[in-house]
């Protein structure tokens, strides 16, 4: 009777934490449209899997009345789980307890799973839903949100790292998302600044809402520091599901292998393209041509759309996409897309994933703006990271192959494993138009006819370099190919890279242009 | 996400013109002005605290224009060169953003 006691009290005291706020708060919450912390988790994970640790943590603050209050879990859930059976760590901030504000319990909680994650080599999801550091606890809190950046920056490239942003995100909080792979945002209830909107109209008289500031779109969009949008909680919820079903568990590992599947494309890829070299196309539409299944997943597909990324799988093996885009800004590299890029680059390096890459660009985006905000440094990134990536890199030219671009689209310059080339493939230092006027600039000013002379011209130009062969003949493509041939190629090249093995010189790390 | 206008435009890139969409950041971007050294603006947004100078005053380089007060600093703003103030574009107490016309040189 006594021991049945105890199990009672336990449930009791289970029971009355796991309300976190309580009722009306959670009622607020609800009023919001917005989950509670763990219905998130257990909407996230997989059914029955999910086991909290830390459900009693009680904060010590005494400062400003805070001995009189107890904060249940200290307003942040943490825990173990599965999805599609691969196991996760996970925390959710509890806005409903103190408005999820991040004491030094709640960050010690936090990091408690952080460690766990990266000792257990399983990936770590945070939901992050917060008004932003406990002020009552000083720089406890500070110190709190330092450990947890710390750690993050450690286990980045060692375990896949997901941020989910329900509710604000504020001040200080915003870096730990920005230092995770993945940043995921809901439309209407994702909130991310520095220094929100009251402060900016305090200082500069400026009024903006939260939304227009730093809303779901605006992170999605403009500053690229989400990579997935959605419309609601459980749309988001379901693209993390996706996403851990292409991304392996740790940084030794490689992603699960599905079942191949033939794409569900039928045609000719090839008709896709335009003739006309100056007509744009969507070069979603080709990847989707490739993958199995014609399923692609995309990563920041609002941020820079002037280039693509995502993953698709080849033969069931998961694979990151990196594709230049005709229909947005003619496909160009300028700061954002190079940034987007490059960062991709690297987590697929990192986690073991083999990269394609489809080359279709005109060049670097040519402009003052562009200069000004460090074209260079940003677009040095991209060469960086391909340079830098020892997985199996695969390039494929679809159309144009100009300059810069040329080189930084992983160019067998740059260590490319296998280098392909479709027949209307364009590789030179320039468009045709733009090479005429240098290289016949007085034959065309001498001619009687200088648009005439211009025009034959351009087009000699075109009949010598405008072309794959020339490339071909120096050995810096492999292989011409016809576009039907396209992803029997690649899913050749990937299985004969199977066990690429790049050793570079020992270094602590390198300098990339950050 | 949003409702893309399917506009395509020329975009010029070499000496091609390519039929392309913008985005909203490049469409919405800011054509480069070159800086008039006449032009005394605000570096980073803030208030104005003291104006030392009057229209019309001879001033020589280095003396105080002005106390731009922002992120919990009283910023002196500076004399470039000798010359001559011709107009105060801003008043005692009023926040400014950033890039804001301040004072204008002769």
């Amino acid at each position: 009777m006594s021991l049945k006691k105890h199990i009672l009290d336990l449930r009791k005291r289970r029971e009355k934490v796991q309300l976190g706020g309580g009722e009306k708060a959670i009622e607020k919450q609800m009023a919001m449209g917005k989950m509670t912390a763990r219905s998130r988790i257990l909407a996230l994970l997989d059914n029955e899997s999910f086991t909290e640790y830390d459900l009693f943590v009680e904060h010590e603050a005494r400062d400003f009345g805070m001995d009189k209050k107890q904060l249940h879990g200290d307003g942040v859930i943490i825990g173990t789980g599965t999805i599609y059976g691969a196991p996760v760590c996970i925390f959710a901030q509890d806005f409903t307890v103190a408005g999820g504000s991040l004491g030094l319990m709640h960050a010690r909680k936090i990091t408690k799973i952080m460690d766990h994650a990266l000792k257990m080599r399983v990936p770590l999801i945070g939901i992050n839903d917060s008004g932003g550091a406990r002020i009552q606890e000083g720089v406890n809190s500070l110190a709190g949100y330092g450990e947890i950046f710390y750690r993050n920056t450690i286990a980045s490239g060692v375990i896949p790292q997901i941020s989910v942003i329900l509710g604000p995100c504020a001040g200080g909080a915003v870096y730990s998302p920005a230092l995770t792979d993945f940043v995921f945002v809901v439309d209407q209830i994702s909130k991310m600044f520095i220094t929100g909107p009251s402060v900016i109209k305090t200082v500069l008289g400026e009024e903006i809402s939260m939304e227009e500031l730093g809303g779901a779109r605006v992170h999605a969009e403009i500053t690229g520091n989400a990579h997935f949008f959605a419309g609601s909680e459980m749309e988001c919820f379901e693209q993390i599901k996706k996403l851990i079903t292409f991304i392996p568990w740790n940084n030794t590992q490689k992603a699960r292998a599905f079942p191949p599947k033939e794409p569900k494309f039928k045609g000719n890829i090839e008709d896709i393209i335009p003739a006309d070299p100056k007509q744009p196309y969507d070069v979603r539409d080709v990847i989707k041509a490739i993958v199995d299944d014609s399923d692609f997943f995309e990563i920041q597909e609002f941020f820079a759309p002037n280039i693509v990324i995502g993953f698709g799988r080849m033969n069931g093996q998961t694979t990151g996409f990196v594709a230049n885009q005709p229909l947005v800004l003619a496909g160009v590299l300028d700061c954002d897309s190079s940034d987007k890029a490059a960062r991709f680059i690297r987590y697929c390096n990192a986690f073991n994933i083999p990269i394609i890459t489809l080359e279709d660009m005109p060049g670097y985006l040519p402009g003052v703006d562009q200069e000004h905000a460090g074209v260079i440094r940003h677009g040095a990134k991209v060469l960086y990271a391909y340079s830098e990536a020892t997985v199996p890199k695969i390039t494929v030219i679809l159309r144009k192959a100009y300059g810069g671009g040329y080189i930084a689209m992983n160019s067998r310059h740059l260590g490319a494993d296998f280098m392909f080339a479709w027949p209307m493939a364009e590789i030179a230092v320039m468009g045709p138009e733009g090479a005429a006027n240098i290289i016949f600039k007085k034959e065309i000013e001498e001619a009687e006819d200088p648009d005439a002379m211009r025009e034959e011209k351009v087009q000699e130009y075109i009949d010598r370099f405008a072309n794959p062969y020339v490339a071909a003949a120096k050995g810096y493509i492999d292989s011409v190919i016809e576009p039907s041939e396209t992803r029997h190629l690649l899913l050749h090249a990937i299985e004969v890279s199977s066990n690429k093995n790049d050793q570079r010189p020992y270094k602590k790390h390198g300098i990339p242009p950050f | 996400m949003e409702d893309k206008k399917l506009e395509l435009v020329d975009f010029a890139v070499t000496a091609r013109k390519y039929k392309t969409l913008l985005t909203i950041k490049y469409a919405t971007r800011k054509p480069y002005k070159a800086p008039d050294p006449k032009e005394i603006k605000s570096y980073i947004p803030g208030t104005i605290i003291d104006i030392k100078v009057k229209p019309g005053a001879k001033v020589k380089e280095g003396q105080i224009l002005l106390i731009l007060e922002a992120m919990k600093m009283m910023n002196k703003v500076l004399m470039p060169f000798d010359g001559k103030i011709k107009n105060i574009h801003v008043s005692k107490g009023e926040k400014i953003p950033k890039n804001h016309l301040m004072i204008e040189l002769e």
